[in-house]
């Protein structure tokens, strides 16, 4: 163990920004000693609890053009904290590059040290090096992304009048959740691998070949068919980035109006990793900032009053309430995500025959460090419980599954936590957190060209659960209104694509009219 | 790293978005602005206050999941007794199972408005009566404004910026020699005669020359001064009746026997609106409170509103207060009057021809606005059985006959405290928007 430091790195609670700046040092040397994190260079912000709640207002981004659903959500927030019903987060993390980190005013030296520790390196780290914010977010540009947007709307606010605008952007808003590619674009194609391919289909089809499949009769809807497919290839259909979609081919939009659009998706698309992996960034984050602060503690760069308040508000983090307390309100993600880096680094270091069982790849490794960065860079939250929840923690959190089936009269217990029902468990943890099966499958499938063009959308009902009805019906007229004619939106069952239910729009003819004629 | 210090940085960053919603569910908001006048005291009636309006109509639609129907797994911690294939009672009130907690309460949107967000929604479409701006441009104080420039003035006016543009132009149109002109040829000047001196060279003769052309521009420059009087302009001031911004509020109140706390509440509650509203128009407000049985006297506010007195009731020895009070210490010319009283509408007959009088011939000359509001019992038994049965009160019947004079003089009947608030809308509302009102 390295010798104790001379003195404390600030005692009682009061700090400076030349404190700041000594504990950003230190906690700088160990996360790179000891958990050799890469992360983006930090820059500290320290801002006050109005501020704080201005941030939280426009989705935690520094600048975001004017709406006012920013406005509502801030007046919602103001009012839970002059209740007393919610404290303010110590820090908000953007990931940009160079990362900004808030910090608020009224914390204390060692809340400062927690929040640069989690933050600064924490999050940090996990944003540079996640491969869905690698994938899908240019934390270089983000903020000149953010300056350029406001300024365009606030453009178009000018020229074209705040209230279009604001109706364009209500619409936007409400398809915001259809705004993203899911799965990476696919790559440019290469001539070679194309011809490589295209051989292997050639030689295929030559072994397949058989002379009988010409008496065959030909099936008669391929006909009909032929113009759908044709017509589907031309506008990329079937196409579940409805945003995308509206930017590209709805045909009375202005070109202003596409680039709100396209706006909005941008954005939308940016937040798109955060969703998936809140339990691993603030496990991350909080295993990061334990490892940290108990470092600085054994080294004597913090006093035992210190360490203390640490762990209070350590423990208040990762706390969660069980689901018969009358206090639960869903898992707690940085609870999951705290325990279950610890269990790794338990499972690397000290792995029990059970742990050997089930994760063999990195049981009694050794190299705790290496491990959680090569998760930290290449799961996400649905991956990572599907692969490393452990059966100890099922047993220490008692997990259980209930299946409530709308046909059934009482609700069943499906699994505990025992040997039967670890796999249940875990695979339905999983899928709590799997972002295709949480949201609905929305597609755009079809546009009637040759009619009256209207916009054909399926939704593939999972469960039987179906769409919230007023809201569908509010969103598919924003729909309706930004394509111009009229909108479908049928609920199919997945198996045999019978109709459920349909929505139906025709855009508004006068008001608020978003297409020009 | 750079650490950087924002909280010096303007706040106000969501300022913006709080008022496009609040433009945006502006009728919710009013509507919930008015009905909290329910419920508050008239102390705390201008005090920023929590409103609620219907979730429904700010909400962002979404495609989401509906919370009920279908077959949903629940993955939940802390299992005590339970064991698999367990059956479980699902809990009342929809198949949600013990996941979330969305549902009631939650049709509600809460928030907190502002002092001054609350008083702009709450009197929104009122103003003054027209007649009070007739006063206030006829101007007897006077103030000063500037009023572009002058060739003379006082020092203190002078206008520096103005009077160096006019010097240069001088300067320049007259041709005066620049100094550094007039350096240039001296640092020529003094070259010749160094040189002269150490070579022996003579250069007498341009030597002269260039003295000559020294002199004469050093002539000129004498001669066209640098700033000249001509050049001088003053900021030049003018006096503009000022319009005068200070009212005085006469709350007059019969307190005999007869009224009734609850009639003294509704008077109290007209009152506290009007104070409100005049205080929004007047940079400066002043109350009287007068109360009479059969004589008058001028109290303070808790007297007037909670003491109680016996006696017969006779309005004009009010109205001969206010007067008094009036001549004394509030001049009709310096100040804007308004007049509000309150009664049972009890008053003895023999009073009724001095009441009058006093009213048309001396009060409403000098006033802006006179209200008179008649509060009854809450219960009103003539009202119950229709209002034509109902009989005048004396004082109704009295002013009834006065002139109204384009609502300058306005009389209303308050029986219930909800009636409040749509009498003073009434009376204060924007004419044009009555006048619209009226036609549909």
């Amino acid at each position: 163990m390295t010798k104790l430091a001379a003195k404390p790195l600030y005692e009682g609670s009061d700090w400076n920004f030349d404190t700041i700046q000594r504990i950003y040092d230190t906690v700088e040397t160990i996360a790179r000693e000891e958990l050799d994190l890469n992360t983006y260079p930090n820059q500290i912000e320290v801002i006050t609890a109005e501020q704080m709640l201005d941030a939280y207002s426009s989705t935690g981004m520094p600048l975001l053009y004017n709406h006012w659903s920013f406005g509502k959500q801030f007046l919602t927030n103001e009012l839970m904290y002059r209740k007393g019903q919610r404290g303010l987060a110590y820090e908000l993390v953007i990931n940009s590059d160079p990362c900004i980190n808030y910090i608020m005013e009224e914390n204390s030296a060692t809340m400062q040290t927690l929040v640069l520790a989690h933050a600064a390196f924490g999050h940090n780290h996990f944003f540079k090096n996640n491969y869905l914010f690698q994938q899908w977010t240019d934390a270089e540009g983000i903020l000149d992304y953010l300056e350029f947007a406001k300024r365009y709307i606030s453009q178009c606010e000018e020229r074209y009048g705040q209230v279009q605008v604001e109706r364009l952007l209500d619409a936007a808003h409400a398809l915001n959740r259809q705004g993203v590619h899911r799965y990476p674009r696919g790559q440019a194609r290469d001539l070679k691998a194309e011809l490589a391919r295209e051989n292997v289909r050639h030689a295929q089809r030559e072994r397949d070949y058989d002379d009988i499949y010409r008496t065959l009769p030909a099936a008669k809807a391929k006909a009909a068919d032929a113009g759908v497919s044709a017509r589907a290839a031309a506008l990329g259909l079937p196409q579940e980035n409805v945003l995308y979609f509206l930017e590209k081919s709805a045909p009375r939009l202005a070109p202003w109006q596409r680039e709100i659009l396209r706006i909005t998706r941008v954005l939308a698309q940016y937040f798109y990793p955060q969703g998936q992996t809140k339990v691993m960034n603030e496990g991350a984050a909080c295993y990061v900032h334990y490892r940290i602060m108990t470092t600085l503690h054994q080294r004597g760069h913090i006093t035992e009053g210190s360490f203390l308040e640490f762990l209070t508000s350590h423990t208040n983090v990762v706390s969660q309430p069980m689901f018969d307390s009358g206090h639960y309100g869903g898992l707690n993600p940085y609870w999951v995500g705290y325990n279950m880096m610890q269990d790794i680094a338990q499972v690397c270091v000290a792995p029990t025959e059970e742990d050997r069982l089930w994760s063999p790849d990195i049981a009694g490794n050794g190299d705790v460090e290496g491990t959680l960065k090569h998760i930290w860079a290449n799961y996400r939250d649905e991956s990572f419980v599907s692969q490393f929840l452990s059966p100890r923690l099922m047993r220490q959190w008692r997990l259980f599954k209930l299946d409530d089936h709308e046909k059934v009269d009482h609700i069943k217990v499906d699994a505990i936590h025992d040997e039967r029902g670890y796999r249940e468990l875990r695979r339905g943890l999983a899928r709590q957190y799997d972002i295709s099966w949480q949201e609905p499958d929305i597609q755009i499938v079809d546009v009637d060209l040759a009619g009256d063009r209207t916009l054909m959308l399926e939704h593939h009902v999972t469960n039987g659960v179906l769409l919230a009805e007023k809201d569908a019906c509010r969103v598919v007229q924003h729909l309706a209104d930004l394509w111009g004619y009229e909108v479908v939106l049928r609920e199919i069952e997945p198996e045999g694509g019978s109709s459920l239910k349909e929505h139906k729009a025709r855009p508004r003819a006068t008001g608020p009219r978003l297409a020009e004629g | 790293m750079h650490i950087v210090d924002r909280r010096l940085n303007p706040g106000g960053k969501s300022l913006v978005n709080r008022q496009r919603f609040l433009r945006r569910a502006k009728a919710l908001v009013q509507q919930a602005v008015r009905d909290s006048l329910k419920d508050r005291s008239i102390k705390d009636l201008e005090q920023e206050g929590e409103v609620t309006i219907p979730r429904d109509e700010v909400h962002e639609p979404s495609f989401r999941r509906g919370a009920s129907g279908g077959n949903r797994e629940h993955i939940l911690p802390g299992n005590k007794e339970y064991l698999s294939g367990d059956q479980i009672e699902r809990p009342p009130g929809g198949g949600e199972g013990a996941g979330g907690h969305q549902g009631e309460g939650d049709d509600e949107f809460r928030f907190v408005l502002s002092r001054e967000e609350f008083l702009d929604l709450f009197l929104d479409d009122l103003e003054l009566p027209e007649l009070a701006k007739k006063k206030l441009t006829s101007g007897e104080a006077e103030g000063v404004r500037q009023a572009g420039y002058s060739t003379s003035g006082s020092p203190s006016a002078l206008s520096i910026g103005r009077t160096m543009r006019n010097s240069m132009s001088r300067r320049i149109a007259l041709k005066r020699p620049r100094g550094e002109d007039m350096a240039k040829l001296e640092a020529e000047i003094a070259r010749l005669e160094a040189l002269a001196k150490d070579t022996g060279a003579d250069h007498a003769e341009e030597l002269a020359k260039l003295r000559e052309e020294y002199e004469r521009l050093e002539r000129r420059r004498k001669l066209i001064t640098y700033v000249d009087p001509i050049d001088l302009r003053y900021r030049r001031f003018e006096p503009t009746p000022k319009p005068i911004s200070q009212a005085v509020m006469f709350c007059l109140m019969d307190v005999s026997g007869s009224m009734t706390e609850h009639m003294k509440d509704l008077a109290k509650r007209f009152y506290a609106l009007l104070h409100l509203f005049l205080k929004r128009c007047y940079r400066h407000l002043e109350v009287v409170f007068i109360r009479h049985t059969d004589r008058a006297e001028e109290v303070d506010e808790e007297t007037f509103f909670y003491s109680r007195e016996t006696g017969g009731t006779l309005v004009s020895t009010a109205l001969e207060k206010m007067l008094q009070v009036m001549k004394d210490r509030y001049s009709p010319n310096d100040w804007n009057i308004y007049v509000a009283q309150a009664s049972d509408g009890d008053n003895m007959p023999s009073d009724t021809a001095k009441t009058i009088a006093l009213m048309a011939d001396e009060i409403m000359p000098v006033a802006q606005y006179v209200a008179y509001l008649e509060v009854g019992r809450e219960e009103d038994p003539m009202m119950a059985m229709g209002g034509p049965l109902m009989r005048a009160s004396d004082l109704w019947r009295s002013y009834g006959q006065i002139d109204g004079q384009n609502g300058k003089f306005v009389m209303r009947k308050v029986h219930h405290r909800r009636e409040i608030y749509p009498v003073f809308r009434e009376l204060f509302a924007k004419r044009g928007l009555a006048a619209g009102r009226a036609q549909s």
